[in-house]
């Protein structure tokens, strides 16, 4: 494989062509500050130390990884394994991330935390940092998104945090991730934005890579206690992309085939997808140039997927940046494809995923042909409790 | 000297403040976004400012975004927008800035934007979502055809706007909030604190002051400290409220010229 320069990005937030800044003059402050601390603090020792504990202590780290021998057998691959990243606290990678943000907060002194949430996954996380930590928080998330992930909704109620409705555009995420940097360029004095993918302007994707790099480095160095050799691939699936860019970033160096799967919903064909990887074109979206779905007149189309995680127009500017080079390849599968994919995952191991995690499985589903004596590692980058009612609606008849 | 230059120069030398007026273009339509530019022209506004809808504007308030969500359904396009003002070119010689977020003009490919732009009558252009250290190419590929009006915001350090100041051209946007497009009830208390700062540092570049304008008390108190107000939101309600019927037009000019005698009254007083 081709030996690029992956010490990316740049000082103005450049990985190659993608990433930058695109922003209202009023954050620009704000985005230098938080990108001082950021460079400060990811040297700090007592800041590292603080985080690593946290990690350990409270987030259940190192998650396991784990050898699927029935999906192994399912699937004639040789060896499977899935990084368990469902098992972290609050059930997926995005508390790593939020964790770190939110430590960051407390240390530049703001009192306010927002976030953007699709799933409910991050908004789930950012609230439990908030309580954790003692901040107010407040979370955006598009109303299509509250009707199908309810129970999120609920947690992040629990834990004190206000989930703020958003009923413009297609009230998915990326309406939502408009809503939260509105209100960020508005209360920019006291509030810290909690982006919860490696997507946004700079610092933002480097710095959401930092926090969920520990993803790559606990599976690489797990794998090598293990079998003493280094994965042959490793999948993850992309939406922003940050459990991808977590679990692939360690690897970057090595000779590993790393492999993101993003949603094709409906099928790439059919127009109703979220896989601006597979089918977009560069352009910038909530602050920074990357792939993204758009009309042909630059207007950013709606993404379509089961997956509320992963429906999302846009993708981290890293990841055009891998795709570009060549060091990742990009797939997608479908929504029925995602579905076959979790049931398999739930008779074989017991195993409940996450839609979004799904779309990893199938993945490798789609690849086993090729996989039969590889050692594969899937990233699971969260648990399926929150999907139940969902999935429920569709066997009813009842789906979208 | 441009269309812009020419009216800053000429408000200068009157000892006049400008008014500079905001609509979304094809709200509600693409010809009455020529007969409202008409109409706000005569009413006395001396920049207008079309609005290029876009998908998601992040840095504007509910008013602007359902005027750009309108103008979208109408099948309103950036390319659309240039054909407008070229036969609009031929009713009226207004300074006319297009204000668009940088992913259509992107789309469009930005040399091309800049060529085609400038050939149909554009002035110049505000981009909200490109900040100095971005607008690089679209200020080299600009020079001498277009003005890349920069912005600079409360929380824009001194040393920061010199920067900006030096790098723009047309006028400079002063944010007066810190936040997103839409009217106030009140302006902050430090605003002209903030504007006679800025305005020094601007120097040469005329200081336009916009986001939270709806009033002529608004105007006079921004436009005592600027060169220029700059009133949008405000402007779009009415055009959402009335339509662009005789009674929708004559409110809407009504109401311009409220402005226009609110910032005239500060002629000569300082």
């Amino acid at each position: 494989m081709t030996k690029a320069n992956f010490t990316v990005p740049d000082e103005r937030g450049y990985f190659g062509d993608f990433g930058g800044r695109f922003v209202p003059e009023t954050l620009i402050t704000a985005l230098e500050e938080l990108n001082a601390a950021w460079v400060k603090y990811r040297q700090d020792a007592d800041f590292q130390a603080e985080l690593e504990g946290w990690l350990k202590e409270y987030c259940g780290r190192p998650t396991p990884l784990y050898r699927a021998r029935k999906l192994e057998a399912a699937l004639k691959i040789k060896e499977v394994y899935l990084k368990r990243e469902d098992l972290a606290h609050t059930g997926a990678h995005k508390i790593n991330n939020t964790i770190g943000q939110a430590l960051l907060a407390v240390r530049m002194g703001k009192k306010r935390l927002i976030a953007e949430t699709g799933a409910g996954q991050h908004g789930v996380a950012t609230a439990t940092a908030a309580a954790l930590f003692g901040l107010s928080c407040e979370v955006y998330m598009g109303e299509k998104d509250i009707e199908r992930q309810a129970m999120n909704v609920y947690r992040m109620e629990l834990l004190g945090a206000r989930v703020i409705p958003v009923s413009s555009g297609s009230r998915t995420l990326k309406d939502a991730t408009n809503e939260a940097i509105r209100d960020w360029v508005t209360n920019v004095a006291d509030t810290h934005y909690i982006i919860g993918s490696v997507v946004g302007p700079h610092p933002y994707p480097a710095m959401v890579r930092d926090f969920q790099r520990i993803i790559g480095v606990e599976a690489r160095r797990q794998i090598l206690a293990e079998r003493k050799v280094l994965p042959d691939v490793v999948f993850a699936c992309v939406g922003g992309g940050s459990n991808a860019i977590g679990i692939f970033h360690p690897f970057l160096e090595d000779e590993v085939k790393l492999i993101g799967v993003e949603a094709a919903g409906s099928g790439i064909a059919s127009g109703a997808h979220s896989a601006p990887l597979s089918a977009g074109r560069p352009g910038v979206l909530h602050g920074s140039m990357s792939y993204l779905l758009q009309t042909e007149d630059g207007q950013i189309e709606e993404a379509h997927s089961i997956s509320a995680g992963l429906d999302y127009p846009g993708v981290g500017p890293e990841h055009s940046f891998l795709k570009d080079q060549g060091r990742a390849r990009y797939i997608s599968v479908t929504d029925n494809e995602a579905l076959e994919a979790l049931r398999l995952l739930c008779r074989t191991e017991g195993i409940i995923p996450a839609l979004e995690s799904a779309h990893a499985v199938a993945g490798v589903m789609l690849e086993a042909a090729a996989l039969k004596d590889k050692i594969v590692v899937i990233n699971l980058s969260g648990r399926g409790d929150k999907d139940v009612a969902t999935l429920a609606n569709l066997e009813a008849g009842e789906g979208e | 000297m441009s269309r812009l230059a020419e009216k800053f120069a000429e408000l200068k030398k009157n000892g006049r403040k400008g008014l500079i007026t905001f609509i979304t273009a094809g709200d509600p339509g693409l010809d009455a976004t020529s007969d409202l530019v008409v109409a706000l022209a005569e009413a006395g506004a001396d920049v207008v400012e079309l609005g290029v809808p876009f998908s998601d504007p992040l840095a504007d308030g509910p008013t602007i975004q359902q005027a750009s969500g309108r103008a979208l359904a109408q099948g309103v396009t950036l390319k659309k927008i240039l054909s407008t003002v070229k036969s609009l070119r031929r009713r009226t010689e207004i300074p006319l800035v297009l204000m668009s977020y940088y992913n259509p003009i992107f789309s469009y490919g930005l040399e091309k934007f800049v060529v085609d732009a400038a050939a149909v009558g554009v002035d110049g252009v505000i981009v909200p979502d490109l900040p100095l250290e971005e607008s690089l190419s679209l200020r080299n590929l600009s020079a001498g055809k277009l003005a890349v009006v920069p912005l600079a915001a409360p929380t824009t350090a001194d040393a920061r706007l010199q920067e900006i100041v030096a790098a723009g051209s047309g006028f400079l946007y002063y944010v007066t909030v810190t936040g997103i497009t839409g009217t106030r009830r009140s302006l902050p208390p430090e605003l002209s604190a903030s504007l006679d700062r800025v305005k020094k540092i601007a120097g040469g570049l005329p200081l336009a002051a916009g986001f939270g304008i709806s009033t002529p008390e608004q105007a006079r108190l921004v436009g005592r400290h600027s060169d220029a107000i700059i009133v949008g939101s405000a402007l779009v309600e009415i055009i959402s409220g009335s339509g662009t019927t005789a009674a929708g037009l004559e409110k809407l000019s009504k109401f311009v010229l409220s402005l226009r005698q609110s910032l005239d009254g500060l002629s000569g007083s300082e």
